[in-house]
């Protein structure tokens, strides 16, 4: 189900490009809006869609299986921390859905380049970037000790 | 200097008939090249079909007096203030050129037509908003042509790649700045080299309306006062509607049992 952009809504603001995964999201050179170069390579994650300011991006699904006159479209409100979604069947039939953009508010998150910069022992440790505190664990990460460990097989028993 | 009318000093060289034939012939571009770019792009048969589907899926109907109501909102919001960007910047950077812009054009009609020789002098105020109207246009077009232009920003481009989406920034650009130039170098033969290159960019710019983007001055409001009207008869262009409340983090959420 590869995405496709509005091109009378779409600003230019480069989010979708930012955003997307698959690095298909780019700017035409023509009109100077988002265009999907390559739709075959669509992951349809719905990452740019939900990005997309102006909800200028649509998703359009195969004709096997989703014919022409459905409609899945969703409006992101970041103040609320809501996404909204509905879905038009073919034969009219509407299903409207709200979710949590995620589990924590929007703007809460750490970005990458607002955490100091790595010593010689965080590059040597086995922890990954930021952890344990980007993972709000208290105490740090759950380690197994070594008489939780089970014992094996002991020779000569 | 910011206060004496240019184009009665050029009256010397090129005579004001000359001066004022050019710049009806510049608004004749625009008025026609906006509509060849209208028929050829099919931009009004689009919007026209547009408003028809939005109409058979509205959900009530917007009268007359809401939509005169809408259409000063869309006036308001998009279009005396940019309000479309989300991008503070770019809304900055846009409102800084498009003002310049037409504080530039609006001077530049007034001191052409009514006072176009020394013997007329124009009061100081449309020399200095000339000026002031350029340097708007420099500080908000460089300022979105080499940081904020997506192509730049989000694409990682060079600055100095030129596609066909520049043709407009790049004209405008090269138009005014060219004019302050040929403004300040008074006269000589460096002055009448400016002037060339000013007038050559100047009818690119106002010329080549079917292949630049400078007819989004009169659709971007068309898409924009159609967004209203669909938020309002409730087709929401299928969209659907804002959440009845906000999200409560935590409060009824399972603890993760994962570790």
């Amino acid at each position: 189900m590869p995405t496709f952009v509005y091109m009378t809504s779409c600003d230019g603001c480069g989010h979708c490009v930012d955003i997307c995964p698959s690095d298909i999201m780019h700017i035409d050179k023509t009109y100077r809006r988002a265009y999907n170069i390559e739709p075959n390579f669509c992951w349809e994650c719905y990452s740019c869609v939900k990005a997309c300011p102006q909800n200028a991006i649509d998703v359009r699904g195969y004709a096997e299986f989703a014919p022409m006159g459905h409609s899945v479209r969703c409006l992101r409100e970041e103040d609320k921390g809501t996404i909204s979604w509905k879905i038009i069947f073919r034969d009219g039939r509407e299903k409207n859905f709200v979710s949590p953009i995620r589990t924590t508010p929007w703007g809460s998150i750490k970005g990458p380049a607002e955490y100091p910069v790595p010593g010689s022992d965080e590059l040597n440790s086995q922890e990954l970037a930021h952890e344990p505190d980007a993972l709000n664990i208290e105490g740090g990460l759950p380690a197994l000790k070594r008489n939780q460990l089970k014992q094996g097989f002991r020779k000569g028993l | 200097m910011l206060t004496s009318n240019p184009f009665a000093e050029l009256s010397a060289v090129i005579s004001p008939a000359i001066m004022q034939t050019y710049i009806i012939v510049m608004i004749l571009l625009v008025a026609g090249g906006t509509i060849f770019d209208v028929i050829h792009k099919k931009s009004a048969a689009y919007f026209f079909r547009a408003g028809q589907k939005s109409k058979k899926r509205a959900t009530r109907q917007v009268g007359g007096a809401e939509k005169i109501s809408l259409a000063v909102q869309t006036t308001v919001v998009e279009g005396l203030t940019s309000g479309e960007f989300c991008n503070p910047k770019r809304r900055i950077s846009h409102l800084l050129t498009m003002y310049g812009f037409i504080a530039y054009v609006v001077t530049t009609i007034i001191m052409v037509f009514a006072y176009p020789t020394p013997a007329t002098p124009a009061p100081a105020i449309l020399p200095l908003l000339w000026y002031l109207g350029a340097l708007m246009v420099c500080v908000g077009g460089y300022w979105f042509w080499f940081f904020i232009r997506v192509d730049v920003a989000s694409e990682g481009n060079s600055p100095f790649r030129l596609v066909r989406a520049d043709l407009f920034i790049v004209s405008l650009l090269v138009s005014v700045t060219l004019g302050l130039v040929w403004a300040v170098s008074g006269s000589g033969t460096w002055a009448n080299i400016f002037l060339g290159l000013y007038l050559l960019a100047t009818t690119v710019l106002f010329g080549s309306i079917p292949w630049s983007k400078f007819s989004h001055m009169f659709f971007k409001p068309a898409a924009a006062f159609q967004k209203r009207v669909e938020q309002a008869n409730g087709s929401r262009r299928n969209l659907p509607p804002p959440a009845d409340s906000d999200e409560v983090y935590g409060s009824a959420r399972r603890q993760p049992q994962n570790y």
